[in-house]
């Protein structure tokens, strides 16, 4: 119990699949503890069928989110920005509570990944120019190359860096057009169940991002071999991991990324805010059409 | 069954045996070798393996060479070369290795007239598209990517594109030289070194590319071609020292080689499979449709990736279009390979040929109704008539799996929405036709089907600085425009 007279009233903190907070259909809790190893709060413990579940809500929201214009997604992504901002002080108190650096480190990371929404909010509506292209073709046609949304998109954030890491890889996803669904860092979870409240409060459409807590190694396979998941972008993993999403990832071609970033390159911004990692969660489409023949 | 053509809206005109054509052989004579070694640091050498196998003419059957094939040993052997020639390919000022890559793409040019001559003795595909098409295309292609060895700077601002390293190339027998330029010309552009696998079937044509490679002085190692099966290129994408693995086949071929390459670290770019859909709408150029239905299909044989073996026809055309598609596949001209009139050549192997054969059955065995022009075939070698089926079900074995032959599936549809969700019901994804005269419905059609290259109002077109590769399970990676470059280089 604190020392103050009034009894503070916990956050009981559920996963964020299609829009809604549900808790996970397994009914399994972890514990979190601080880093004197004292309970701090019982989140989720997600399973594969949560997973499954949000696979399904972010292909329902695909169609609807790579149609918007770019613009919107652009503003939709500020948004983002915005709430984050605003909600600076509570994800850096949670972060802290678990990770090594105290406050202000963690403060420096919200920060960071608040400008890193700025930054691919800007990318949204100038990616298609940047990556796509005319093609000067001998033959009497018009012929360009422009950059789709892939689908669905799974997002394994790394363990350190829980909010940054989490964002510098959903950001290009979902700024792509593609729909998201992350499964957020184990070892500090918190981040990733406050996040929830930040999509839901910022125009994300139900379904665009979908967030998991849990123990990263249940969920990795099951994703990686899930037939209805475009791409996966991973963080993190060692090479047992990496096995494992690249063997599943077989199964339907599934485009794998693996960012080996690590502590201080999530703050390199010339690496981290780059249309080069937007690109890998892109599809090439080129189409002809005859020009006065 | 032969055709029988409902009456066309307009009467055809019969000229009764006029337009019979005389036979018009290509005349030039082609040396070929009794054996061909392998490849290797800028020398031919024997096999390690001392092992070789027969590449056959399939429009005759006669066995044309021995050719070698490559053992685990040899396939080591040829990285190692590669690998000791990287450093120095890779330092190398990069106009001069521009240089390099123009010099091999005029001596395909000067050498073009032998090189049809013999993709089309090995592989079976008609005089008119090695002469046309495969060639200029294979000279465009280093042509095209010798002009960006010396540019990489500029092709990803804010960043600096540097080479991988030993990059290894496995391709197919439907496109053997200009699969084989597709994929040494960007390899080579941004400073990597390469061992290439030709296709079993096909290897004549790019051993010829390493006789010019030794004729334009390209330094020794740069390019290895190790020539084999399956295994040989399993060893290859195995090998330690290879960094980077560009495969073009089939989609079975493509996930074991996904499979056998996870966690390794290797970069892979995958292009497989397709069923491609050609959607002709109501208010389509019909004549122009149908002619690009027929270019989409049997061009190749329909040895193609990308081949529009799916027809998809708006429902109040389907007579219209069936009739006139009748006519003109009659008129297909199947045979010599050599002579220039031949619209369809030979089946590449007697294998594949009994794949098309099982598909054919397949097609007839589940209710789908067949139609065959009435070509008469030559007696020896491999050979299949154009084939079309009607009353195909999306659920029909012919409308789901990739044949690689002449032998095209018509559906029909109502509305555009329906078109574009059976079109894109497909785990394949790598091209799509597109047949109408409205400008607006072309551009929203175009960019709701799930595939990596849209022809609006035409089909099978090519160029080296056209991007090409599939969405889903047809791969991943572009060959060929700026975007392919991104497969051989890394960004920093």
């Amino acid at each position: 119990m604190s020392t103050t007279d009034r009894l503070a009233v916990l956050k009981t903190y559920k996963l964020f699949i299609n829009g809604a907070f549900p808790r996970t259909e397994s009914g399994r809790t972890m514990l979190v503890e601080d880093k004197k190893g004292q309970p701090l709060a019982h989140l989720c413990h997600g399973s594969r069928k949560d997973l499954r579940n949000a696979v399904v809500a972010a292909r329902k929201a695909a169609p609807g989110w790579a149609k918007r214009s770019a613009y919107n997604r652009t503003q939709i992504l500020y948004r983002m920005a915005e709430m984050l901002e605003g909600k600076s002080e509570e994800f850096a108190t949670a972060i802290a509570s678990t990770v090594a650096g105290g406050k202000s480190r963690a403060s420096k990371e919200v920060a960071a990944a608040v400008d890193r929404l700025v930054a691919y909010a800007g990318w949204a509506d100038k990616f298609g120019q940047v990556l796509g292209c005319n093609n000067p073709v001998a033959a009497p046609f018009y012929n360009f190359t422009i950059a789709e949304p892939m689908g669905v998109v799974c997002v394994v954030a790394p363990a350190e860096e829980p909010l940054l890491g989490l964002i510098s890889l959903l950001a290009p996803v979902i700024c792509a057009g593609n729909t998201a669904v992350v499964v957020g860092s184990s070892e500090h979870p918190l981040a990733t169940a406050i996040l929830g409240e930040v999509c839901a409060t910022s125009d994300v459409p139900a379904g665009v991002i979908n967030l998991l807590t849990g123990l990263r190694p249940e969920l990795l396979e099951v994703m990686a071999g899930h037939r209805d998941v475009d791409g996966i972008s991973a963080a993190g993993c060692n090479k047992a991991e990496r096995t494992t999403l690249e063997l599943g990832a077989a199964e339907n071609l599934k485009r794998v990324t693996v960012d080996s970033s690590k502590g201080k390159d999530w703050y390199d911004l010339d690496k981290m805010n780059s249309p080069y990692r937007i690109q890998p969660f892109v599809e090439m489409k080129t189409i002809w059409h005859p020009s006065g023949a | 069954m032969s055709p029988s053509p409902k009456t066309a809206s307009k009467p055809e005109l019969d000229f009764g045996n006029a337009w019979e054509y005389a036979a018009a052989p290509e005349g030039t004579k082609v040396a070929i070798d009794a054996k061909y070694g392998l490849f290797i640091n800028g020398e031919f050498c024997a096999p390690r393996s001392k092992r070789y196998m027969d590449t056959v003419n399939p429009a005759t059957e006669e066995v044309l060479a021995k050719v070698a094939i490559a053992n685990p040993a040899d396939v080591d052997k040829a990285v190692a070369a590669a690998k000791a020639a990287f450093p120095k390919w890779k330092r190398l000022k990069p106009s001069e290795r521009a240089k390099y890559l123009f010099r091999i793409a005029r001596r395909i040019q000067e050498r073009a007239r032998e090189l049809a001559v013999l993709e089309t003795l090995d592989g079976g595909k008609p005089i008119k598209e090695s002469r046309d098409a495969d060639i200029p295309e294979a000279a465009k292609h280093f042509f095209y990517h010798a002009g960006w060895a010396d540019k990489l700077d500029y092709v990803f601002p804010g960043r600096k594109g540097t080479p991988i390293g030993v990059c290894a190339q496995i391709i197919p027998w439907n496109f053997p030289l200009l699969m084989a330029a597709w994929k040494i010309a960007p390899a080579l552009a941004c400073g990597n070194t390469v061992v290439l696998k030709p296709a079993e079937t096909t290897s004549l044509t790019a051993l010829r590319l390493a006789e010019i490679f030794q004729e334009v002085g390209l330094p020794p190692g740069v390019v290895n071609i190790v020539t084999g099966a399956g295994t040989t290129g399993a060893a290859l994408a195995a090998h330690k020292d290879v960094k980077k693995l560009a495969f073009t086949g089939s989609t079975k071929v493509g996930k074991e080689l996904a499979r056998n390459l996870a966690g390794s670290g290797k970069r892979l770019t995958l292009e497989l499979g397709g069923k491609s859909p050609n959607i002709i709408f109501e208010d389509a150029s019909i004549d122009q449709a149908v002619d690009g239905v027929v270019q989409g299909i049997y061009f190749n044989q329909g040895h193609v990736c990308c081949a529009g073996s799916r027809l998809f026809v708006q429902e109040g055309i389907m007579d219209e279009v069936l009739a006139r598609l009748a006519v003109r596949i009659e008129s297909l001209r199947v045979g010599d390979p050599l002579d220039k009139n031949t619209d369809l050549g030979a089946i590449n192997s007697i294998g594949q040929l009994a794949t098309i054969k099982r598909y054919i059955e397949a097609g007839n065995n589940e209710g789908a109704k067949m139609f065959q022009s009435s070509a008469k075939l030559p007696k020896l070698g491999y050979w299949c008539k154009p084939t079309w089926f009607t009353d195909v079900q999306p659920s029909h074995t012919i409308a789901r799996e990739e044949i690689f032959g002449p032998v095209l599936s018509v559906m029909s549809f109502r509305t555009p929405e329906e078109a574009l969700t059976r079109a894109n019901n497909t785990p394949y994804g790598l091209a799509a036709g597109i047949w109408t005269d409205k400008g607006s419905k072309i551009f929203e059609i175009a960019s709701r089907l799930k595939a990596g290259v849209v022809w609006c109002n035409s089909y099978n077109r090519f160029d080296a600085a056209s991007p090409f590769g599939g969405y889903k399970q047809s791969g991943f990676g572009r060959e060929g425009g700026r975007q392919g470059l991104l497969s051989y280089l890394e960004l920093n």
